[in-house]
């Protein structure tokens, strides 16, 4: 839920930028080891726009997974099922380099009256 | 239609009140560790054993989060150093607000080490940087051997893993070469103690490696 007010902050505050529009899609990415449910996220989401003037926002959820960087041959690959061996050198020295975002992506933003579908009469 | 780039974190807020209480706790040369696990695990045990083996003028305090009651800093209390209990009031973990909040009225220069004991949670805590320079997550023998598959976030991201309730290995089915296999799959060279606070067994490991990080650290802030 504090994740979800933290996305519905960002949007608020970024909308402050863009006068005359309102928003359609926030964008977020989230890393594999980032400890986030997507399906909790988008449900404590839907609960706090409920009924409120971002009712229209979707929330659009891209997954990151994870990925190591070879230390001996510098190959970049995704780690599947705990195996970070590297798969071109049989290395086990690899580190981390991605798969813990929580991170703000994008936002799309609508002005009004651009289209036939205006924010709060999607719902 | 419009698409802005936002390209930040979710929780900046928290990571830029984070950070300043990192450059604070460097500024004054202390060590801050993050100590998470699921409820019951033993982190207060553990912090009233490690408080009991610290020298009694030792510059330390300890801030303990919980959901509700006073009970862990009252149990901590009556080794006379600095505790204060961090009630969330619902929420499942601390945020560097909460830190910044009840570390106001202490003296930061008096202190060496700060001991944060997390609400007991193994998911929220570990997306919450509170400006530690470590976590330590505890992991009881009464859990299974595969909760660090199944928690990855907080394994990858601690330091040290802390098998704690070893007394009880007899009789409970749980491999801990197993449990260490797993941790070692989700965060290799991760490092671990294994510990009883009922019978003192491996305290000794653990208070070698806090003994350890202190004097890397306070090196490491002397050299800066």
């Amino acid at each position: 839920m504090g994740i979800a007010n933290s996305v519905l902050e960002a949007v608020r505050t970024e909308m402050s930028l863009h006068p005359g529009t309102y928003p359609c899609k926030v964008g977020v990415r989230i890393g594999e080891l980032a400890a986030i449910d997507q399906d909790a996220l988008r449900f404590c989401f839907e609960a706090i726009i409920r009924e409120t003037d971002l009712e229209s926002l979707e929330l659009a959820i891209e997954v990151c997974p994870r990925r190591h960087r070879c230390q001996p041959c510098g190959r970049d690959f995704v780690v599947r099922d705990y195996d970070s061996r590297c798969p071109q050198c049989a290395s086990l020295e690899t580190t981390c380099i991605s798969g813990d975002e929580l991170e703000l992506a994008y936002l799309e933003v609508e002005e009004y009256g651009a289209s036939t579908v205006g924010a709060k009469s999607t719902q | 239609m419009e698409r802005v780039p936002l390209e930040r974190k979710v929780l900046s807020e928290n990571d830029r009140v984070a950070a300043e209480l990192r450059a604070r706790f460097q500024e004054h040369g202390i060590l801050c560790l993050n100590l998470i696990s699921s409820p019951g695990s033993g982190k207060t045990s553990l912090l009233e054993c490690t408080l009991e083996a610290l020298p009694p003028r030792d510059r330390v305090a300890v801030l303990t989060g919980d959901i509700q009651t006073e009970n862990d800093a009252n149990r901590l209390k009556r080794f006379h150093f600095p505790v204060k209990q961090i009630t969330t009031g619902g929420t499942c973990h601390l945020d560097a607000r909460m830190i910044e909040r009840h570390l106001a009225d202490w003296r930061l220069e008096d202190l060496d080490l700060l001991l944060i004991e997390n609400v007991g949670n193994l998911v929220c805590p570990s997306s919450y940087d509170l400006g530690e320079a470590a976590k330590v997550v505890v992991l009881s023998v009464t859990e299974g051997e595969d909760k660090p598959l199944k928690y990855p976030s907080i394994f990858f991201k601690s330091d040290l893993l802390v098998l704690s309730k070893i007394d009880l290995l007899p009789y409970v089915p749980f491999d801990i070469e197993v449990a260490v296999e797993n941790a070692r799959k989700v965060h290799p060279g991760m490092e671990i103690v294994k510990v009883s606070c009922l019978t003192g067994n491996g305290l000794h490991e653990w208070m070698t490696w806090l003994r350890e990080r202190r004097r890397v650290h306070k090196t490491l802030v002397q050299a800066s």
